[in-house]
C-alpha cells in the first residue's frame, strides 16, 4: 500500500510529490494524461514573489495586493503563509534548476501583472509555468518517483470511522485504466488531488485545454467531501475571436490597445481582468467587434516579447498582428472556487485527503485571481500538502478498504456501454459551453440563470439516453470524453445554485439585477455538500 | 475537403486501414479530428490537450512528416499517421511512457545542484532547449530509431545539454557518463530532428556540444576508436 497517492501531475501534483518524498513517504503520482502535459504549462506571465529584486516590494505588499483582488472572500491567514513562503519557492525552484530570467546584476527578472504595486511576477520569457513544470518533471524522475499514466480518476474510495460524527478515512481510489478498459483500484494511506480546475465546462468558449472538466472536484462531493465558491470563474479579457486561443496580458502590458468597430478605445486596457472582460463583453453586446491592436509596437518589440502570440495569430486567425487588428472576446480562463479545503489542505470532510492547485479552494483568490499567484499556488502550496500528507501517512494504520467502491465503479462503466446512444453527448457539450458563456459567464441574472439551470436539469435527465458510439473496452476516448462530460454536467448545476443564491456583484461574479457588493448578506463562502445525493448549499465564514 | 488517416485497432480485423474522410475547410488538423469524432465517428482515437501549441500531447505524422495537430492547417489528400517509434495505441494515439524511460536512461536532471550566480548571457544559452515540451516529434523523426531502439535521442540528449550547460550544475561528470552508451555518438547529425520542432530546438547542435565536453571527460567516438586505420 502507497503511503501517498497523487492524483494529477500538473504543477501542483509534482510539487506536492517531491515534498512528500523528501519526507520519507512513499509515493505514486497518477494521470490522465502525461505529467508534461498539463493545464500548468499554458502558464505564461509569471510566478509572484516579493523579491524585490526590480524595487522595493516586501511581502506585506504583496499580501495587501492579494487581498484587495480576493474582494473579501479570503482567509488572511492562508495568503500570508503562501506571500511569506513565495521567496522560499523561489528559492527551491531556483536549486531544482528552473531557468528564470536574469537581470544585468544577475539576480532573478520581475515584471509588473495586473493588480500588483510592484514588479513581482517571476518569469521565464513567456513560458514560465511550462520551463516550470518540466523542471519539476525532471526532478520527479531524478528522485525515482513512480508514475502510472493515462489512469482516469472515476471516485475516491472512504471509510466511516466508528464515531460517526467524525469524517470518514480516505483510503484509495478507483481509476480507469484507459489503455485496457479496466477498472483499478489503489489503496493508499493519503490523497492528495491535484486535478486542476473546471473552466473547460465553458466549452468553446476557455482557453483552457479540453481536460479542464473538474473530474477531482466532482470525486470529493460524491464522496461526502465539502466544495466551496464554484460560482467564482475569472474570464480572461483577450481570447483570438473564434478558437478562444489565449493571448497573454503581457500585450496590453507592453501598450497593446483595445478598439471597436469604430476605431475607438474604450477601456482602460490594464484595468484588472474581470472589469477590462465586462467592457469588452459590453462593447460586443452592442453589437461591436472588439480588437487588440499592436501594430503600433513594431516588428522588433513584437518578435522579441510575443513571439508565441505572433505565430497563434496568424495560425489561428489569420492575421498578422504586425498590419492587422487581431479579433478577441473574453472566455473562461481559471476557477477560483473548489474542493473546501482547510488550512492543513486537508479537504474538508474526508480524513487524510488533500487537495492543491486550481482543484482545491485554499481561500487565497476570492472572487479574483491575480496573475502570477495561481503558479505560487501550485508550487508553496503544492509542498504544504505533500508535507501534511506524508506525515499523515506515516502514522496511519496500513488497512485496505474493501472493494465495495470498486464493484461499483465496475458496474457503472459497464453499464454506460448499455446506454442508448440516441442523443450526441458532443452536441450537449457544445450547447452547455454557449449557454453558460452567455448566461452564466461574464454578465449574469436571476432569470438567465435559472433558464440555464432548468436547461442543466432536463440535460441531466436525458443522460441515460445518451452514451457512446464507440463500443470498444480499450483505449476509449469516447468513454473518457463521456465521464468529463458527466462531471462538467455534475459541476454545473453546482456553479448555477451558487451564482444563483449569491445576490450580489463581487469580483468575477457579476450579476446585472445586484451590481452591488453586499458584505452584511453575502460577505461569506458558498459551501456546498451532498445529503442523500441531494445537493445543498450554505454561506459560511469559518476557517478550520 | 478530404484527408486520409492511418487507423489501427488491434481487437479489430483487419486491425490495420486507411480511412478517406471529409473536413470542413479552414480548421486546424485537431480541430478536424475532433469534428469527426463529435459528428461522424466517435471510433476516431487521438490525444488532444492545449489546442495552443504548448501541451505537446498530438503530435502526429502528415505526409511523413511530424507536426502538432493543433498548429497544422490540412491540405487536400493529407495521410495522416500516428508518431514512428512509438507502441500505437489505436488510430494516432501512441503510448508515450518511453519518453518517462529515455529521460531516466539520460539521467536528464541537475545532478549536484549549487548556490551560484546566473547572468543573462548564460541564462540565455538555454533558453531554448528549455522550451522543449516533450512531443516526442523529433524521436519520430530521427532515423538512428530504425537501428537502435535504445537510442538516447534528440529530446533527451538535449534536456541533458540543458542542464551541463546550466552553471548551477556542479557534477557535469555524471550527466556526461551517462550519454555515453547508446547516447551521443549513436547520433548521425543529420538534423530530421532539428527540422522538425515546433520550438526551433537544434538537438543535432546540442549534441555536437556535449560530443566535445565528453571528449573534454576523456571520451571519444567508439566507432572511430575502433577503426582500423592500418597502422
Amino acid at each position: 500500500m502507497v503511503d501517498v497517492l497523487i492524483i494529477g501531475d500538473g504543477g501542483a501534483g509534482l510539487s506536492a510529490a517531491l515534498a512528500a518524498k523528501a519526507s520519507g513517504a512513499s509515493v505514486l503520482v497518477v494521470g490522465k494524461n502525461y505529467p508534461t502535459n498539463s493545464q500548468t504549462s499554458m502558464a505564461q506571465g509569471g510566478i509572484n514573489a516579493a523579491l524585490g529584486n526590480v524595487d522595493s516590494d516586501s511581502i506585506e505588499s504583496h499580501i495587501q495586493d492579494t487581498i484587495a483582488s480576493a474582494k473579501g472572500l479570503c482567509d488572511e491567514v492562508m495568503v500570508t503563509k503562501m506571500c511569506t513562503q513565495a521567496p522560499h519557492a523561489i528559492s527551491w525552484l531556483e536549486s531544482l534548476g528552473v531557468p528564470f530570467s536574469r537581470r544585468e546584476d544577475a539576480s532573478v527578472a520581475q515584471r509588473r501583472l495586473g493588480g500588483a504595486s510592484h514588479k513581482r511576477a517571476c518569469y521565464s520569457q513567456d513560458y514560465t509555468g511550462l520551463k516550470i513544470l518540466h523542471t519539476l518533471y525532471d526532478t520527479c524522475l531524478k528522485e525515482g518517483i513512480e508514475f502510472l499514466n493515462e489512469r482516469y480518476l472515476l471516485n475516491l474510495i472512504t471509510k466511516p470511522q466508528e464515531n460517526p460524527k467524525l469524517d470518514p478515512l480516505i483510503k484509495g481510489a478507483t481509476l480507469l485504466e484507459i489503455a485496457s478498459g479496466e477498472v483499478k483500484q489503489i489503496d493508499a494511506k493519503s490523497v492528495i488531488i491535484a486535478t486542476g480546475g473546471y473552466a473547460s465546462l465553458y466549452h468553446g468558449f476557455t482557453t483552457n485545454a479540453f481536460g479542464s472538466t473538474g473530474d477531482g472536484i466532482c470525486a470529493v462531493i460524491r464522496a461526502g467531501g465539502y466544495l466551496s465558491d464554484i460560482e467564482f470563474v475569472q474570464f480572461h479579457p483577450t481570447a483570438l475571436k473564434h478558437s478562444s486561443i489565449l493571448i497573454s496580458e503581457s500585450a496590453r502590458g507592453e501598450g497593446g490597445y483595445l478598439l471597436n468597430s469604430k476605431g475607438e478605445r474604450f477601456v482602460d486596457e490594464l484595468l484588472p481582468r474581470d472589469s477590462v472582460a465586462r467592457a469588452i463583453y459590453a462593447e460586443i453586446g452592442r453589437g461591436e467587434e472588439v480588437f487588440l491592436d499592436i501594430r503600433h509596437l513594431g516588428e522588433e518589440k513584437l518578435m522579441e516579447l510575443l513571439p508565441q502570440e505572433m505565430h497563434l495569430c496568424r495560425l489561428h486567425e489569420g492575421v498578422d498582428p504586425l498590419h492587422e487588428l487581431i479579433p478577441i472576446k473574453p472566455v473562461a480562463h481559471y476557477t477560483m472556487g473548489g474542493i473546501d479545503v482547510k488550512r492543513s489542505l486537508e479537504v474538508r470532510g474526508i480524513k487524510g485527503c488533500f487537495a492543491v492547485g486550481e482543484c482545491s479552494n485554499a481561500k487565497v483568490h476570492g472572487a479574483n485571481r491575480l496573475g502570477g499567484n495561481s503558479l505560487l499556488e501550485i508550487v508553496a502550496f503544492g509542498k504544504l500538502a505533500g508535507e501534511n500528507a506524508s506525515a499523515y501517512a506515516l502514522a496511519c494504520e496500513e488497512v485496505a478498504a474493501n472493494d465495495t467502491q470498486f464493484k461499483s465503479d465496475q458496474n457503472f462503466i459497464n453499464g454506460i456501454f448499455y446506454f442508448t446512444n440516441q442523443i450526441n453527448f458532443y452536441e450537449k457539450r457544445e450547447f452547455i459551453g454557449k449557454i453558460f458563456y452567455h448566461n452564466a459567464g461574464i454578465v449574469r441574472s436571476d432569470t438567465k440563470l435559472k433558464a440555464v439551470l432548468a436547461a442543466i436539469r432536463q440535460i441531466q435527465k436525458e443522460l441515460p439516453f445518451m452514451g457512446l458510439g464507440d463500443k470498444s473496452k480499450q483505449n476509449n476516448t469516447n468513454l473518457v470524453d463521456f465521464i468529463e462530460f458527466g462531471n462538467a454536467l455534475e459541476l454545473s448545476e453546482i456553479l448555477l445554485v451558487g451564482a444563483i443564491s449569491r445576490n450580489e456583484s463581487r469580483g468575477a461574479h457579476f450579476r446585472e439585477d445586484f451590481p452591488v457588493q453586499s458584505d452584511e448578506q453575502f460577505g461569506a463562502h458558498t459551501i456546498y455538500w451532498k445529503e442523500d445525493g441531494v445537493l445543498c448549499a450554505d454561506f459560511e465564514r469559518r476557517y478550520l | 475537403m478530404h484527408i486520409k488517416i492511418a487507423r489501427f485497432d488491434a481487437h479489430r480485423s483487419p486491425a490495420h486501414a486507411t480511412v478517406d474522410v471529409g473536413i470542413p475547410e479552414g480548421l486546424t488538423l485537431l480541430q478536424a479530428l475532433l469534428h469527426i469524432k463529435a459528428t461522424a465517428d466517435p471510433t476516431l482515437t487521438f490525444k488532444a490537450g492545449c489546442r495552443s501549441g504548448i501541451c505537446g500531447i498530438c503530435g502526429v505524422r502528415v505526409n511523413g512528416r511530424e507536426e502538432l495537430a493543433c498548429a497544422y492547417k490540412p491540405n487536400e489528400g493529407d495521410l495522416v499517421e500516428p508518431l514512428q517509434y512509438h507502441r500505437v495505441m489505436r488510430d494516432l494515439a501512441v503510448e508515450k511512457k518511453s519518453i518517462e524511460e529515455t529521460l531516466g536512461n539520460a539521467a536528464a536532471w541537475l545532478h549536484h545542484s549549487r548556490q551560484t550566480t546566473i547572468s543573462v548571457e548564460e541564462e540565455k544559452r538555454t533558453e531554448v532547449q528549455s522550451d522543449c515540451m516533450l512531443c516526442a516529434l523529433c524521436y519520430s523523426a530521427c532515423p538512428v530509431f530504425a537501428v537502435n531502439e535504445n537510442f538516447l535521442g534528440p529530446f533527451a540528449l538535449t534536456r541533458v545539454y540543458r542542464y551541463t550547460a546550466d552553471p548551477r550544475e556542479e557534477d557535469i561528470k555524471s550527466a556526461i557518463d551517462a550519454i555515453q552508451s547508446n547516447g551521443v555518438w549513436d547520433c548521425t547529425l543529420c538534423g530530421a530532428c532539428t527540422a522538425v520542432c515546433p520550438q526551433g530546438i537544434d538537438p543535432k547542435m546540442d549534441i555536437t556540444q556535449l560530443r566535445s565536453t565528453s571528449a573534454q571527460f576523456g571520451y571519444g567516438d567508439p566507432n572511430f576508436m575502433t577503426m582500423n586505420f592500418g597502422f
